[in-house]
């Protein structure tokens, strides 16, 4: 079921204008949006987030132009701009 | 950037650092609180609104709320600063989006907490594989894990009330193994008798999970996909199966998070922080409260924020009461350390071509061979990434037996104008400088 109005927020996700729950991660909210390439490796692999609670850095994202922050310590907000691993690959 | 002075700064908002919030601002100190996550209340008092929480956690929270504490949320301590010859502590913070905070005090309760400890096994990269505790704490965040193949599998009585909640939550839970023998598991519950409270909770864990198969002595080996997992293998001493599944949620109990104690000078023993009656540690000014002194669950951290707080605020005589209740929930821990040792198996899941460092894919092959952590970092990169070590580390010493290296500063990933900036506020350690400045 979409959020409702009331509480839900549009974020920009790898340029795709969506509606999101108010008050989730950034991280909760591309897990729903079926993200699982929130960054690539070194070595190129798709990474997602492992540890939930800002240690492991597998969930880092571009936020609002700022690059490398931790999807799971950042709540988003209405007008977010978010791009992870998957929209430097789109053609 | 905002530069304040506080008499306490509290590094921490979980259990340990709210109750020593409280307890220093009823003193009359003005305390300021920094936490990197959205909201207070650490690991286990995650919330996004208050109503969700348990009576005890809302309490606590609550009365946070009440205080004119100075709580900085959405903030990463980068640096730490303790002049023995002024007893002045100056903290730098980097909030998530942008900022500086740069805080003085006289007193700094470190309160960081734990977490969780990962094993390396063939597959654990994979989009798909969280912590268990990691899982929580996604859940807690607002992501949803209706109708997904959950498999749990790790050790400790953290595994109960996750299985419970993603339960609760919809997902379709299809195995919990726990590698603890049955035996080691039965005869802690049995130790428990002194407090049926405790058992009582942990049956309502597991009968809100009863569908599913909760087996002991069993580990998972390895998990299987090409971009994301599907599949997961798991052993006992006998066998070894496989099993679909699109969660997979392992962790290892936990790891005390004692780099900013490391850090500042304190002296750190079997991977805790030593500390006093007074939760005080070796560097003068500097109290260490909750997981990070020994993991032992939330009443402890509870009870040590409390005196810590206390502490810091330059409270002559704590609370007998505290100190007693202290040393008897530290006893129930040790117990519990024991009960989930790590059985011999899980060293030998990585093979050579298993990546150990996530922050810069070193497979073990790559530092087999090396001497010790310092080694394994300087020729192959392990532990230089992003997390610091803070993965790897406890895996290279389950692997290796290899202690922690040296802890430098920045603490966290930090930009050189957060580094610049607290330079010429003269806030930075030397070490930061130096990072800025190269």
């Amino acid at each position: 079921m979409p959020p409702s109005s009331a509480s839900a927020v549009t974020i920009l996700a790898d340029g795709r204008s969506v509606r999101v729950a108010a008050g989730v991660t950034v991280a909760a909210a591309l897990l729903d949006l079926g993200v699982s390439a929130f960054r690539r490796s070194a070595s190129g692999d798709p990474r997602a987030p492992l540890c939930g609670m800002g240690t492991c850095y597998e969930c880092r994202v571009t936020i609002d132009g700022v690059a490398h922050r931790r999807a799971c310590l950042v709540t988003v907000a209405d007008g977010m701009h978010v791009a992870t691993a998957g929209a430097e690959e789109q053609p | 950037m905002s530069a304040v002075a506080a008499d306490v700064v509290i590094v921490g908002a979980g259990p340990a650092g709210i109750a020593a919030a409280v307890r220093a601002t009823e003193a009359k100190r003005h305390v300021v609180v920094l936490d990197e996550a959205p909201n207070v209340g650490g690991q286990i008092w995650r919330h996004r609104s208050v109503a969700t929480l348990g009576s005890d956690a809302r309490t606590w929270v609550d009365r946070l709320a009440r205080t004119n504490a100075d709580v900085r949320r959405g903030v990463a301590v980068v640096d730490v600063v303790a002049r023995a010859e002024t007893g002045d502590i100056t903290v730098v913070a980097e909030r998530h989006l942008g900022g500086v905070d740069v805080i003085r005090a006289s007193a700094l309760v470190i309160a960081t907490g734990a977490r969780e400890r990962f094993v390396p096994f063939p597959g654990w990269t994979l989009p798909g594989v969280t912590g268990i505790g990691g899982a929580q704490a996604l859940l807690k965040q607002g992501a949803t894990l209706r109708g997904k193949r959950v498999v749990i599998a790790g050790t400790g009585p953290l595994i109960l009330p996750v299985a419970a909640s993603l339960t609760d939550a919809g997902a379709r839970v299809m195995l919990v193994a726990e590698q603890a023998p049955f035996q080691a598991v039965r005869d802690f519950a049995l130790s428990l008798f002194t407090q049926p409270e405790t058992l009582l909770q942990a049956a309502a864990y597991r009968l809100a999970f009863l569908r599913t198969p909760y087996a002991m002595g069993t580990w998972v080996t390895a998990a299987s996909g090409t971009d994301r997992l599907t599949a997961v293998t798991v052993a006992n001493t006998r066998t070894t199966w496989s099993l679909p599944c699109d969660l997979l949620c392992t962790g290892y109990g936990l790891v005390p998070n004692v780099e900013m104690a490391r850090f500042v000078g304190c002296t750190v023993t079997d991977g805790a922080v030593v500390v006093d009656d007074r939760q005080g540690t070796n560097v003068p000014g500097v109290f260490a409260a909750g997981e990070l002194t020994g993991i032992g669950g939330v009443a402890l951290a509870v009870t040590e924020g409390e005196i810590a707080g206390a502490a810091a605020a330059g409270v002559a005589r704590i609370d007998p009461s505290l100190t007693r209740r202290r040393h008897a929930l530290q006893a129930v821990a040790r117990r519990m350390a024991r009960a989930f040792a790590l059985r011999p198996e899980l060293r030998s899941l990585a093979r050579d071509d298993t990546i150990i460092c996530r922050c810069e894919d070193v497979r073990r092959a790559a530092i087999a061979s090396c001497a010790d952590s310092r080694q394994a970092k300087l020729y192959a990169r392990a532990g230089m990434g992003a997390c610091q070590g803070r993965v790897c580390g406890p895996a290279l010493e389950l692997l290796f037996g290899w202690q922690p290296g040296t802890v430098r500063s920045p603490l966290e990933p930090a930009r050189l104008s957060t580094l610049s900036t607290a330079a010429l506020a003269g806030a930075a350690s030397s070490d930061a400088v130096h990072s800025a400045g190269s």
